[in-house]
């Protein structure tokens, strides 16, 4: 278990203030300008030697991210650091915890990592429906001026740096980093093509880094604790502590920040109190959010909780949210629940997805009932294959994944219930 | 130069293209719905999904990826036929079974590649989406149901018209096309939508149900709605012209044209003058072509005879007009109706010499007295175009809504004698600066003035010439090539008070100037100009004549006969011809051919489609010090011609769009 003196995250659970007086004894906002003055070259070296990876889903390594960043405008252009906080993927709750109760950790790691990769502003997309939390930024960033920690000679390093905040409206789609740009230009939030990439051309034309907001909080601790500290937690690739988010059919579920390759059993007995009705009554696991396939409870019980493991498991690690479903659960009911979110949530550009995700929801419905013939499983899984892979942005993978994860371990159950339909329906009279 | 792969042939595209370009430059046809050549990339219809290495495992859209060295693409493979089905498969879900009834059928892309592409039979057993008409004006009707949300016509207004007039609503499968609160797109050159538009969503109103593409017979025309001389296909059954799509043209109409020119059409089949008429006692009556020539006779004009040219006139129309009244022993011809007296020594002078094609690459722009938008609307398009690319625009005028930024330097045309630092400096900086004189700069008197500008901006330089006239009507530089002018303008012929004027199918004349004429009128509809006549000789309009056209760039170009002129009316140089008959003279010619070649030989670039050289610009006069406020000549942009004034599909735009009369809107549940 992770030692309390290893959390980056010590204020997760609100029990001191957030303010930044609070903050500072925590430790934020300490010598900032040190850790500028180390230089651009020197921090994201930094980074990538702490093998730090994107918590945002995709596992991207961040330094790697940044190192894209031109180093100088050839164009008069300047670059921008957009942080995503639009976290709306159902079981995800972790950015919503450092932004009410430690949002100095993510403000000062805007700066650093803003200077880092040479920004001129950062923009943080707050969810919409985060209210308070977008309250409590508002306020905590105004609070990091109004102590000249932003703005001109940001933390008297020298460097001139702004962040903005921005609320979002509501839509799941503008957490897709193109769609995100988008949302923030003013116009429609749907994804851009890509190339070109952020990279070369994001926020208003000009060179753009998207960052999760756990990516950018964990940065200054990182920094000041050293690369080697943050990577000797978590086996090679998948380095570092991260924020579990534990929900479902568990004793406690709980947001809780741990090493990485956790052991899943370990991580559940730890901080979760266990399964509800014990470890025979686990049905199946969702590890990283809504949009990963499911993980039945015999394999996911040993499997280590970090990138690669749950990869070999044919799930991921997204962003750590696990869903925790015991045997009580309709998984067909759920998994059906979660296409429907995707049908809603779908932009609707491009033609795999906005058709795709309303059959296939169509279908799941008779799935759940029993109201299909078997032949429509393979149909559906076909269905699946026909969108992932084959639109903009991954929206329609992540909306084909939940269910190609119930065809392959719960054919079974889905048979069942056609079945059981079938058998009770009186015959037709000849 | 990167060299590509497509299906294991090797080929070297250009830089930039991308992997669908290469494709095609491969001879290989890639399936595409968003993509269009005039528009930028969507990506966003997944139809053009092909097989590239090295890449990720998946399939990639072509149309958004860049062709790159060494790009191993394939069109042909399993995967890629698969990706094609799927996406066909996709579309055709909630696509209704509309094809019987719908006006798209025959040449809807989604049918062609449904066929070429699609799997064959559906899959789908859920209900199909609907979704409500959407009222976007009187002239595009929309069905909904069965757009497929490529976008085109979202691009096609923000990018090329230049305005936000359609979007989508709502995501998902519940993403609608629509126009901001469902008001009418208002644009001049809404219409191209129509043919933008894919599948049978957006579909011409004033066609709708009339008839199927491959019922009609298709005519390669020249619009006469404006002097752009676009490139216009009619599409004709039996004796009626029943609707005119855009031509392909770089050079001169892209692939748009304007609603006027797209819809003036029904306005052919009323208001026609199909018989003839001799005024007796004050009221026209129908009388026989004997009777009308014989009164032509009797007035015994000898010499003194005028004729004036309309607005929509073709050349050999002018020229046989101006060889009967040589015959006759007079010179007393002009084109210019409106009392226009502008020297026509040099046309250089009268040119839009930059071109159309040109006027994109400029990047100062002075506008004198044009309401462009109005007079060109697709002039309009490669201005926004030019400004898109930097280039800045000055207007001197009342002013008027463009769809770029421009600077407005006031109404007077005093203000050319002593322009703002600003314009002189940006103009002066140029590398290709450009200045557009337009009718009612003209009228102001500001061409001299302007041409002064020549010299002080150094307008005319290696490969560039930046002076530019802009006339909308579509028979003036043809007319100007055939001398179809005076010193002085019309107020010669009146000066000369001649016994017999020739209007020929001239509508804007003031005929109280001519109270002693015999009013002949040539033409083909009942307005203003037959009003007035003493005599009608029913012609043809431009759709059944063949002709030659001259834009207001000096481009020569020709136009087929589509149908024939209705009841007795008859080509325009047949009655002259049978004219010259009544009045004993000899104009030297007895057919389409011998008078096209009469007039070749006359003015020789008339025989040559393309740009005409009219030389070098002439020197300015001294000291011109223009005066006056600039009036734009186009009140209302539907009904500047008598066939878009008999139009009902004009006269319904120009009541809803303009006058905001909303009686016609139907209501959109």
């Amino acid at each position: 278990m992770l030692a309390d003196r290893d959390r980056i995250f010590t204020n997760v659970y609100g029990y001191q203030d957030w303010r930044l007086k609070a903050a500072e004894k925590r430790g934020d906002w300490d010598d900032t300008k040190a850790l500028i003055a180390r230089g651009q070259d020197s921090l994201i070296e930094e980074i990538k030697a702490s093998g730090l990876r994107g918590r945002g889903g995709a596992g991207f390594p961040t330094g790697m991210k940044w190192s894209f960043m031109p180093k100088e405008s050839r164009d008069g252009r300047p670059s921008f650091l957009v942080i995503n906080a639009d976290e709306s993927e159902p079981g995800s709750c972790k950015d919503r915890e450092i932004i009410r109760h430690d949002p100095h950790k993510l403000i000062e790691g805007a700066l650093v990592a803003g200077f880092a990769m040479r920004a001129r502003a950062a923009y943080i997309y707050i969810r919409g429906e985060y209210i308070r939390e977008a309250e409590t930024l508002f306020a905590a960033v105004q609070e990091a001026y109004d102590a000249g920690l932003l703005g001109k000679n940001a933390a008297g390093s020298g460097f001139d740096f702004d962040v903005f905040v921005h609320r979002g409206a509501g839509a799941y789609i503008c957490g897709e980093e193109m769609a995100m740009l988008e949302s923030l230009e003013g116009k429609k939030g749907q994804p851009r093509l890509k190339p070109p990439f952020p990279a070369g051309a994001g926020l208003y034309g000009c060179p753009t880094t998207v960052n999760n907001v756990e990516s950018i909080a964990v940065v200054p601790t990182i920094l000041r604790r050293g690369a080697s500290w943050f990577s000797s937690f978590g086996r090679d690739n998948n380095k570092g502590t991260k924020l579990f988010q534990i929900s479902g059919h568990v004793e406690k579920p709980c947001v809780v920040e741990e090493a990485m390759s956790i052991p899943f059993r370990e991580l559940i007995e730890k901080h979760c109190g266990g399964v509800t009705g014990g470890w025979d009554n686990l049905l199946a696991v969702i590890p990283g959010g809504s949009s990963v396939p499911l993980v039945p409870a015999a394999q996911i019980m040993d499997c280590q909780m970090d990138f690669d493991g749950l990869k070999e498991l044919g799930s991921g690690l997204g962003t750590a949210a696990v869903i925790v479903m015991d045997k009580s659960t309709d998984i067909v009911r759920a998994i059906s629940r979660i296409s429907k979110f995707y049908m809603h949530e779908s932009c609707g550009q491009c033609t795999p997805c906005r058709e795709g995700t309303g059959w296939m929801w169509r279908v799941m419905e008779r799935l759940r009932t029993g109201a299909a013939e078997p032949r429509e499983i393979d149909l559906l899984y076909e269905v699946t294959k026909q969108v992932e892979g084959h639109t903009i942005c991954a929206l329609g993978d992540a909306a084909a994944w939940p269910i190609q994860g119930l065809i392959r371990h719960f054919r079974p159950e889905l048979e069942r219930r056609m079945a059981e339909r079938t058998a009770a329906m009186p015959q037709a009279a000849e | 130069m990167p060299k590509v792969t497509v299906d294991g042939q090797e080929i070297e595209v250009p830089n930039g293209a991308t992997v669908l370009q290469a494709c095609e430059l491969a001879g290989k046809e890639i399936p595409r719905f968003c993509y269009h050549e005039r528009l930028s990339i969507a990506g966003n219809c997944r139809m053009c999904l092909v097989e590239v290495k090295p890449g990720p495992p998946k399939p990639q859209a072509s149309c958004a990826l860049p062709a790159a060295e060494g790009q191993e693409i394939r069109t042909d493979s399993e995967m890629v036929k698969k990706a094609r089905e799927g996406v066909m498969e996709f579309l055709l879900i909630n696509h209704p079974l509309d094809c019987p009834i719908c006006d798209q059928g025959g040449e809807c892309d989604l049918q062609d590649q449904a066929i070429a592409y699609g799997r064959g039979a559906s899959r789908y057993h859920e209900n199909k989406r609907a979704v409500t008409e959407k009222y976007m004006g009187p002239l595009i009707k929309t069905i909904m149901t069965r757009c497929i949300h490529c976008t085109r016509c979202v691009r096609f207004s923000e990018e090329i018209a230049g305005v936000d007039e359609i979007g989508a609503l709502y995501r998902g499968e519940h993403m609608q096309i629509t126009t901001y609160l469902e008001h009418a797109a208002k644009h001049e050159l809404s219409a191209n939508v129509i043919d933008l538009c894919p599948v049978g969503a957006l579909t011409s109103r004033p066609y709708a149900f009339e008839a199927r593409p491959w019922e009609l017979k298709k005519t390669l025309g020249i619009d006469v709605s404006d002097a752009m001389g676009s490139n216009i296909r009619i599409d004709s059954r039996g004796r009626e012209v029943l609707r005119v799509l855009p031509r392909i043209n770089d050079d001169v109409n892209e692939e748009w044209i304007s609603d006027k020119a797209r819809y003036q059409v029904d306005g052919l089949v009323r208001q026609r003058l199909d018989k003839v008429f001799v005024r007796k006692a004050g009221k026209l009556e129908r009388a026989s072509w004997d009777e009308a020539f014989g009164a032509i006779a009797r007035a015994k004009a000898g010499s003194s005879v005028a004729a004036v040219a309309g607005d929509m006139l073709d050349c050999e129309t002018m020229f046989a007009a101006k060889k009967l009244l040589g015959a006759l022993g007079s010179t007393l011809v002009e084109s210019r109706q409106t009392g226009m007296d502008y020297p026509t020594g040099n046309l250089a002078a009268v040119n839009f010499n930059s071109t159309f094609a040109g006027i994109e690459e400029a990047d100062a722009i002075l506008i004198v007295g044009s309401m462009v938008r109005w007079e060109a609307p697709l002039l309009h398009v490669r201005l926004r175009k030019a400004v898109k690319r930097g280039a800045r625009v000055f207007i001197v005028g009342p002013h008027w809504e463009t769809t770029f930024p421009a600077e407005w330097l006031g109404d007077d045309v005093a203000v050319l004698g002593k322009l703002p630092k600003n314009v002189g400096e940006a103009m002066g900086k140029a590398s290709k600066p450009a200045v557009i004189v337009g009718g009612g700069g003209i009228a102001a008197g500001a061409l001299e003035a302007a041409l002064g500008l020549v010299g002080e901006w150094n307008l005319v330089r290696d490969g560039w010439n930046g002076f530019n006239v802009l006339h909308f009507s579509a028979a003036r530089m043809g007319a100007l090539m055939l001398g179809f002018a005076q010193k002085s303008g019309i107020v010669d012929l009146v000066n000369a008070k001649p016994k017999v004027l020739l209007a020929l199918g001239a509508d804007e004349v003031d005929f109280r100037r001519f109270p002693d004429a015999l009013k002949v009128y040539v033409g083909h509809h009942g307005d203003k100009g037959a009003h007035a006549a003493d005599i009608i000789l029913p012609g043809a309009a431009y759709t059944e004549k063949a002709g030659t056209y001259v834009s207001t760039e000096g481009r020569v170009q020709f136009a087929d006969k589509a149908v024939f002129a209705p009841g007795d009316a008859r080509e325009d140089w047949t009655i002259l011809r049978a004219l010259a008959d009544a009045l004993g003279v000899s104009v030297g010619f007895d057919s389409f051919d011998e008078l096209r070649a009469a007039m070749i030989a006359e003015v020789p670039a008339l025989g040559v489609e393309g740009l005409v050289n009219f030389g070098a610009l002439p020197k300015p006069g001294k000291g011109a010090k223009p005066k006056g406020t600039i009036g734009y000549p186009i009140k209302d942009f539907y009904l500047t011609n008598p066939i878009a004034r008999a139009s009902l599909t004009m006269q319904r735009c120009s009541a809803e769009l303009l006058h905001g009369d909303d009686s016609f809107a139907e209501a959109a549940e």
